[in-house]
């Protein structure tokens, strides 16, 4: 006899929910760096006026959760379920957030093009939007290897951080005026830097999910 | 001013070595390889477990699992049931409760038992608590010691104003304390409680929980139940009993109850505790 069909298909919505959301987030994150890239900055106001979209999204879900934590009493993998949820939920909310800073930094610099073409900088945001992906597949495969492997990129995208870091700190001690440029520049590779961070954050509570177990996979530099 | 009791000491001593006692001794039952038939009905298959002294264990499982056999194992109460044989070996304090000059009597001084439905007895509040003391033969000071148990089952200022009133007259929760204070009043070591709040309203199971709390860490206490939540919210170690057809009940996991409730490691104890057993 098959029990609790109802509260295995909440549970299956609430994953679906989150999938969405991770949808959202990976595109938010692709158009600002494209619009910040191509100075399009009527991109980069929708990228900032559809955060409220995640935002809300995530208020959804963790009510969701809160819902099924009150009425459902789950234990063992359902409660590590909703728990992982309600994190990986928060993750991706400021995940969009450093989405929309991208975003907000780019109306910044108005019609300014930027300091040099983008090449580093829309690596790191592939790397960080990739891992996302990886982490969300891991959540519905219950793949701890290849939530594993996000945690080993993170790697990737610290070193193309250093490396935008060092090449914007010699066009500043080169000539002062670019200060501003780079900064704005610098400002935008750690947001991506965060974000596979945050990318990271998520293959942990993957492991968590299916494991039971709490564990950080490795400090990282920053 | 434990009552004067003792146990008989039973030919089976573990020995130092023993794997299944707990470091440092610290076990206060110890089942090994125990099985109890009600004629040819096996009940329970070759139970091997450690019951921890001052904590609170918890035995969950489904109806006909067991859980009350294994309990009432702890006791000697399954001597009372006609047909009933108990085979391995039931330790307390290291020593063989089955072992032949054993009194079964005495042990139900160190080991209380509360029942499922309040019981008291049809006397007045204060004669329940004394009746086990009385027994006894204690020639102690009887009013401090009813007084003393009444406080630690948490019923004290509900009934110090009232203690010649009848006991049936109290409440379906107070009564419930009232055994407990009942119970309390022998000074066991062990109390086996046996789904002891499945007869009351909210209100009273969590204050009976609150009291099974309180009492952890000076008694060691085994409790049944259904209600998996209750389990999860009062004890320290929780333990879960199947039973396969015609096969009796068994014991799955035993764990801490943190972990049984958050990642169990065997797939039937996360099926049963996720409400998909079956």
């Amino acid at each position: 006899m098959r029990v609790r069909s109802g509260l295995d298909r909440q549970l299956q919505m609430l994953e679906d929910e989150v999938l969405m959301m991770g949808g959202m987030v990976e595109k938010s994150v692709a158009r600002a760096v494209d619009a910040l890239s191509r100075r399009d900055l009527e991109e980069s106001e929708q990228v900032v006026k559809e955060d409220d979209l995640i935002d809300r999204k995530r208020f959804d879900i963790e009510e969701r959760c809160i819902d099924l934590i009150a009425t459902q009493q789950p234990m063992a993998t359902d409660l590590r379920i909703l728990i992982a949820m309600l994190h990986i939920t928060v993750e991706l909310e400021r995940m969009g957030d450093y989405a929309e800073g991208i975003a907000r930094i780019s109306l910044l610099m108005g019609q300014e093009a930027t300091l040099k073409p983008l090449i580093d900088i829309p690596r790191m945001a592939e790397k960080a939007q990739g891992m996302l992906h990886k982490a969300l597949d891991a959540m519905v495969n219950r793949d701890t290897v290849s939530a594993q492997q996000v945690c080993s990129e993170d790697d990737d995208v610290d070193a193309l951080y250093d490396q935008i870091y060092r090449e914007l700190l010699l066009f500043m001690i080169e000539d002062p005026k670019t200060i501003r440029r780079a900064t704005y520049l610098l400002w935008v590779s750690h947001d991506l830097e965060r974000i596979a961070d945050r990318a990271t954050n998520i293959a942990e509570r993957v492991m968590y999910l299916v494991t039971g177990k709490m564990e950080e996979s490795g400090a990282s530099k920053y | 001013m434990r009552a004067n009791i003792r146990i008989s000491v039973g030919e089976d001593l573990p020995s130092q070595g023993d794997p299944l006692r707990a470091p440092g001794g610290l076990s206060k039952l110890q089942t090994i390889g125990l099985s109890v038939r009600y004629g040819n009905v096996v009940a329970l298959r070759d139970i091997s477990m450690d019951i921890p002294a001052n904590r609170v264990t918890a035995i969950i499982g489904p109806s006909g699992c067991g859980k009350s056999t294994l309990l009432r194992c702890f006791n000697r109460m399954n001597d009372l049931v006609p047909d009933a044989s108990v085979e391995g070996k039931l330790l307390f304090n290291g020593q063989n409760l089955y072992a032949p000059g054993v009194d079964s009597t005495e042990i139900r001084f160190r080991i209380g038992m509360v029942f499922q439905r309040p019981n008291p007895f049809p006397k007045s509040v204060y004669d329940n608590v004394a009746f086990g003391l009385r027994i006894n033969g204690f020639k102690g000071n009887m009013d401090d010691m009813v007084q003393h148990a009444l406080e630690q089952a948490a019923l004290w200022d509900e009934v110090k104003d009232r203690l010649k009133k009848g006991g049936l007259t109290l409440s379906g929760g107070q009564q419930q304390r009232l055994c407990i204070a009942r119970a309390l009043a022998v000074e066991p070591e062990v109390i086996l409680m046996d789904e002891p709040c499945s007869a009351l309203d909210p209100i009273a199971t969590l204050a009976i929980e609150d009291l099974i709390r309180s009492l952890a860490g000076t008694y060691t206490i085994i409790i049944v139940t259904h209600n998996m939540q209750q389990a999860a919210r009062v004890s320290d170690e929780t333990a879960f009993l199947t039973a396969g057809p015609d096969q009796g009940g068994y014991l799955v996991e035993h764990s801490n109850t943190r972990q049984i409730f958050t990642n169990p490691q065997d797939e039937r104890t996360e099926a049963y505790i996720t409400g998909r057993f079956g």
